[in-house]
């Protein structure tokens, strides 16, 4: 199966690719007034006509995206406009403090919201069910640019005992773990309590319902102990959808570490795709876009092959 | 629950708590950070360039700490020499430009600065494969020439008296610049120059990263690192500030009152810096509109606006009542040009040009409504308070202004016909925004006399004033300008906005320099960083 989806995930790619320089050359906005800046309010037609040229933004669609084609798959990604250096050094710069940031908060996520669906099923309607079900669904509403402020302001106001942004202390150069770890709490955190509400509601929903089955009302009489009946059997088949939500959480969590990113000052690839989105930065753009859609590919890939092991009913070819 | 679930939710909360716990441990310094060294600052600014290479426009109004430019400028905005030895010498006719060029200044990575880094950099900039969206502003330029290793000549296509002023422009070495692509080499973010500061880190979106020059030409700083935080977002930048992460920030006036005075508690006293700028707001009157471009609509406009109320209650009285691009407190201002809010005059001028009020008290002339839609740039709180403020105040006079807010592609396209919220302001020279404002050569050029302003007195005040050297001729022409604003306007000028910050009181000599408009890496009380003394060793 994986083959034959990798397999297919190519022609995907490239019509993501020309979606993307459609879509783009379609926007209103304009890439030359985006590279000028300021300056560009006091420039003069000529220069302006000039740096139109130089940007070559004046191609037709077609041809443009043609030319970025080719010379991606030669390996070379082209030059980024907004950020002024090659595309290849952007995403190298800054995919690895992203991936951190969304790996970090997707164990989290998956770790915290297992136990505890486990746990509030395990006594629905209990006093912890309850508790951690209101709040869940508080969580889901709550924008995590919001649940940033409001860690900044109790961690690191308040309590003064986490730092509020960046990837280092703001007068430190060097990059060691111990500085990146310290930085990392909070984001993490918030992206990860962001996602945790879906993995909580689906892990209670779905044990619960293994709880309520034949076979484990059979288990409890036959005197098998809770504990396994609980983690062998319930957790087993409840686990089930949120293995396919696993997948297709990972738009969720980029489109969520964009607002951590921004509130932390976090320097990874999400600020940087809103700044090429804006800016019409082609190059960029398209190479931002490609990642993404390769991981949501991937994220999908990954939740069915989950799914196929932990339900043997479930074919790989089905 | 049972005794075993129990034990359970214990766990779980004790490891989350370890995790969490382990985190804090391994950050001594987080938080407070209030062991920071006295020799370290930390400021927090709302934007960063795209890029640090002077050839692609970085630093080009002076002040950009890793550079120097040939001249630069003192706290009120006077030249003074940096690169150069000495102001240039201008030739009689204003169109040679010599300046001798300081001896035994290295670039950071110990080789000489010299005559063809300054050639260099000029030529760089002129040329149509560079990038560089400013370029406009050296359009006076003919040719840059070295001769020797210690003279450069700049030869002008027409007299232009503020070219000194373009000069404070960083110089980039040409042994690193020249080697590589221009547009996107490694130049544009690990710049190399001669200024007091070399750049150790800039982690984009993040933070830019600076250390004192030990072989800077001026002295080595006594601020031996200094960190400009990039935070886009107010609130948090404040939040940042208050948490003792920032010495230092720039703010909106609500959030600069809060924390400008005296904190209480383990808050570090703080102090409230206000520069004055340049920096105006002003709505457009397009001539091409048949309501903005009657000149009595115009002159009515312009008493009926109560610009006082605008400055106590949009600026917390942080700014100033505009009347033109002079702010009142500039020498180039015409005294006499300044006008009181009156409300009764501006109905009176409107009756007398046969602007009847209407039914719904909206006058009528000729079967046309007094009204005309008014933009501003949609997530801009300055621009949308003002625009409300002024639609409020006309319709006190009868006339209808009905706002809208987008973005600049949406604007654009309309700046003709429809009246816009603009800023502008630059403070250097009276010419480097006066000709672009107002000029009708230059009607609806790119962002340039967006209201099509047409005025021939106005048009060759312009011109005197940018080509006589004499500056009793210079006050003169922009004298001029100003009494024409006020006799037929183009724009309404509502204010002047001051610029806010917020700065720990750790240091001596903070001192803020006159602002413009934009808002580059060198404004701030941090204008002049490299001469700043620790209070406490």
């Amino acid at each position: 199966m994986a083959g034959r989806r990798t397999l297919f995930a190519a022609p995907v790619l490239l019509a993501v690719t020309f979606g993307v320089f459609a879509v783009a050359a379609m926007s209103p906005f304009d890439p030359v007034k985006a590279y000028a800046g300021a300056a560009g309010l006091t420039a003069s037609q000529a220069d302006l006509d000039q740096l139109r040229a130089n940007l070559d933004v004046d191609q037709p669609l077609v041809a443009r995206w043609w030319e970025w084609l080719t010379s991606a798959l030669t390996g070379d990604l082209g030059t980024s406009s907004v950020m002024r250096q090659p595309v290849g050094d952007v995403i190298a710069e800054r995919v690895g403090w992203s991936a951190l940031l969304a790996l970090c908060a997707f164990a989290l996520a998956v770790l915290v919201g297992t136990a505890l669906g486990v746990l509030a099923a395990r006594r629905q309607g209990g006093p912890l069910d309850r508790a951690v079900s209101a709040l869940a669904y508080t969580l889901e509403a709550a924008p995590a640019f919001w649940l940033g402020l409001l860690a900044i302001w109790f961690f690191s106001v308040r309590l003064g005992v986490l730092p509020s942004g960046g990837l280092t202390d703001a007068s430190d150069d060097v990059v060691t773990p111990g500085q990146v770890a310290s930085h990392l709490v909070l984001p993490a955190l918030v992206l990860g309590i962001s996602q945790l509400p879906w993995f909580f509601l689906y892990v209670r929903q779905g044990v619960a319902e293994a709880l309520d089955e034949d076979p484990v009302r059979g288990a409890r009489a036959r005197g098998i102990a809770e504990r396994r009946i609980l983690i062998g059997h319930a957790l087993r088949s409840g686990v089930l959808p949120m293995l396919t939500l696993i997948g297709s959480r990972v738009p969720e969590l980029i489109t969520g570490a964009l607002l951590v990113e921004t509130v932390f000052s976090w320097p990874g690839i999400a600020a940087a795709t809103v700044q090429a989105a804006t800016s019409v930065d082609f190059p960029l753009l398209a190479a931002l876009t490609v990642s993404a859609t390769a991981a949501v590919l991937a994220g999908n890939l990954l939740s069915d092959l989950l799914y196929g092991l932990a339900d043997p009913r479930v074919g790989f070819d089905g | 629950m049972t005794a075993r679930t129990a034990r359970g939710v214990a766990a779980t909360t004790l490891a989350a708590t370890l995790i969490a716990g382990a985190a804090a441990c391994s950050a001594p310094s987080g938080g407070g950070e209030a062991g920071r060294a006295a020799d370290t600052a930390v400021v927090g600014i709302a934007t960063e360039p795209e890029t640090l290479s002077p050839l692609l426009g970085y630093g080009k109004d002076g002040n950009s700490k890793i550079f120097d430019g040939l001249l630069t400028h003192d706290a009120d905005m006077k030249l003074r020499p940096a690169l150069a030895e000495a102001l240039p010498e201008v030739s009689a006719d204003g169109r040679t430009y010599t300046y001798r060029l300081r001896q035994g200044v290295k670039f950071s990575d110990g080789q000489p600065f010299g005559a063809k880094d300054v050639v260099f950099t000029y030529r760089t900039i002129l040329d149509a494969k560079t990038n560089n969206a400013s370029k406009t502003e050296l359009d006076a330029i003919q040719g840059v020439e070295a001769r020797g290793d210690d003279t450069v000549v700049f030869t002008l296509k027409y007299p232009y008296a503020p070219f000194a002023e373009r000069t404070v422009l960083p110089i980039a070495p040409e042994h690193i610049a020249g080697r590589q692509d221009v547009n996107s080499g490694d130049f544009t973010t690990r710049p190399v120059g001669t200024g007091p500061y070399v750049l150790t880190n800039w982690s984009k979106g993040e933070k830019i990263g600076f250390k004192a020059n030990p072989a800077y030409w001026g002295g080595e700083p006594a601020v031996k690192k200094f960190t400009m935080v990039v935070i886009k977002d107010d609130d948090v930048r404040a939040t940042r500030l208050r948490s003792g992460e920032l010495d230092g920030a720039i703010l909106p006036p609500a959030l600069a009152k809060a924390l400008g005075g005296k904190g209480g508690g383990k808050d570090t006293a703080r102090t409230l810096h206000a520069a004055k700028t340049f920096d105006y707001r002003n709505v457009t009157l397009p001539s091409a509109h048949e309501v903005t471009g009657d000149p009595a609509v115009r002159r009515a406009l312009d008493l009926a606006v109560d610009r006082t109320t605008m400055v106590d209650k949009l600026l917390e009285g942080a700014g100033k009542p505009a009347y033109g691009p002079v702010p009142t407190d500039s020498p180039w201002f015409t005294a006499g040009t300044e006008r009181a809010y009156d409300l009764d005059r501006a109905k009176r001028i409107l009756d007398e040009a046969g602007w009847r009020t209407g039914d719904d008290g909206i006058r009528v002339k000729d079967g046309i409504r007094a009204s005309f839609p008014l933009w501003y740039t949609s997530g801009d709180k300055i621009r949308q308070d003002h625009a409300l403020a002024f639609a409020s105040d006309a319709k006190k006079a009868g006339i209808e202004v009905k706002t809208e807010a987008g973005t600049w592609e949406v604007i654009e396209p309309r700046m003709k016909t429809d009246a816009v919220l603009a800023g502008g302001g630059s403070p250097a020279d009276p010419d480097f925004d006066q000709y672009l404002l107002l000029n009708s050569a230059l009607a609806g050029d790119g962002f340039n006399n967006m209201a099509r302003y047409d005025n021939k007195t106005v048009d060759q005040a312009l011109l005197d004033g940018r080509k006589s050297g004499d500056p009793a001729a210079r006050k003169a022409a922009y004298d001029t300008v100003q009494r024409e604003l006020l006799a037929n306007p183009g724009y309404v000028f509502l204010t002047h906005i001051d610029h806010l910050y917020v700065v720990d009181d750790k240091w001596d000599g903070l001192t803020t320099q006159v602002e413009p408009h934009d808002h580059g890496l060198g404004s701030g009380p941090w204008w002049n960083i490299e001469s700043w003394k620790p209070k406490r060793k």
